[in-house]
């Protein structure tokens, strides 16, 4: 089973990284560009053929590592 | 007294973290590896600056699981003294030992340089030989330096007199609310702080002012233990 991870960050808390590159876009004439946010992208491939099991076991790894929770979300699809 | 100076791969001031305590308070002072599953010989421990397995992920966020990081969460519950610096004290909030979190400095930049600090609590194990509002000149160096925390944390944070250090005035040199450059815990036995105290134990480094963090924990530990304080 594969798992694909996001973790992006918190609406209320400030990206710098995704606020530069929405300057730098600008500056390259790309003026519709109203806002920028970064965050990760993670491929996880798990040995299990059990769905129920491999949602509680990505959740859990986001929780703990993937994602610091007071600053980011996460989401994740599975598939496989 | 007895100090462990952690060492996990890419920790980069931990040699300094140990020189400090020599230097300025001669005490006793081990390097420790992260691989380490007792601490219980110690009475402080130093959380060291640098880039604790590259920073990957996030900063602190691996270095959260080594072995001697559960030593670590002992040793507080056990009220011995621990002080996180610069990756220190991202490890710190990256383990849940201090609230809130570092994230990336808002200017666009790396900073390192001087920077003025208001003592905002001198009573505690780290700060008792500074006045309460004094201002030190500790060097910053750190890219994620920007301390956040909600609005709900904030609030307890002040109620509980947890902030320790702020930059003063308007320096504010990465975006931390309230301009806060150190934190301690409820209790008060874990502080972190993104300033870095044992690269200001001399004149010669530009400052002194940190040489007094280092006797603060001597002292409070003397006290503790009804040693007699001889200077």
């Amino acid at each position: 089973m594969k798992a694909t991870v996001y973790v992006t960050i918190k609406q209320n808390v400030l990206d710098p990284q995704g606020t530069a590159v929405q300057g730098a876009l600008h500056t390259l004439g790309f003026s519709e560009v109203e806002k920028v946010r970064i965050g990760k992208y993670l491929e996880v491939e798990l040995d299990t053929t059990d769905r129920a099991e491999a949602e509680t076991r990505i959740k859990a790894m986001c929780e703990k590592l993937f994602a610091n929770t007071v600053v980011e979300d996460f989401r994740f699809e599975l598939e496989g | 007294m007895k100090f462990a100076v952690l060492v996990f791969p890419g920790s980069n001031c931990d040699i300094d973290c140990y020189k400090a305590v020599e230097d300025t308070i001669g005490q006793s002072v081990d390097y420790v590896w992260h691989t380490t599953t007792d601490l219980s010989a110690y009475d402080a421990i130093l959380v060291p600056g640098g880039f604790s397995y590259g920073d990957y992920l996030r900063c602190g966020a691996i270095a959260q699981f080594a072995n001697v990081m559960n030593e670590v969460k002992k040793a507080a519950e056990a009220g011995k003294y621990i002080l996180g610096i610069c990756n220190g004290f991202q490890i710190l909030t990256e383990a849940g030992l201090l609230p809130g979190a570092l994230i990336r400095n808002n200017g666009l930049k790396f900073v390192c340089q001087q920077e003025q600090l208001e003592v905002v609590n001198n009573n505690t194990a780290f700060t008792n030989q500074y006045s309460q509002g004094e201002m030190i000149n500790i060097p910053i160096a750190h890219g994620e330096g920007n301390y956040y925390c909600d609005d709900a944390t904030l609030a307890e944070l002040k109620a509980n007199n947890q902030i320790v250090f702020r930059y003063a005035g308007d320096t504010n040199p990465n975006g931390s609310i309230e301009n806060i450059a150190g934190i301690r815990n409820k209790a008060g036995n874990v502080v972190g702080m993104m300033p870095h105290p044992e690269r200001a134990v001399d004149q010669l480094m530009g400052s002194e002012d940190g040489k007094r963090m280092f006797t603060s924990i001597l002292n409070a530990w003397r006290e503790q233990h009804g040693a007699a304080v001889n200077g």
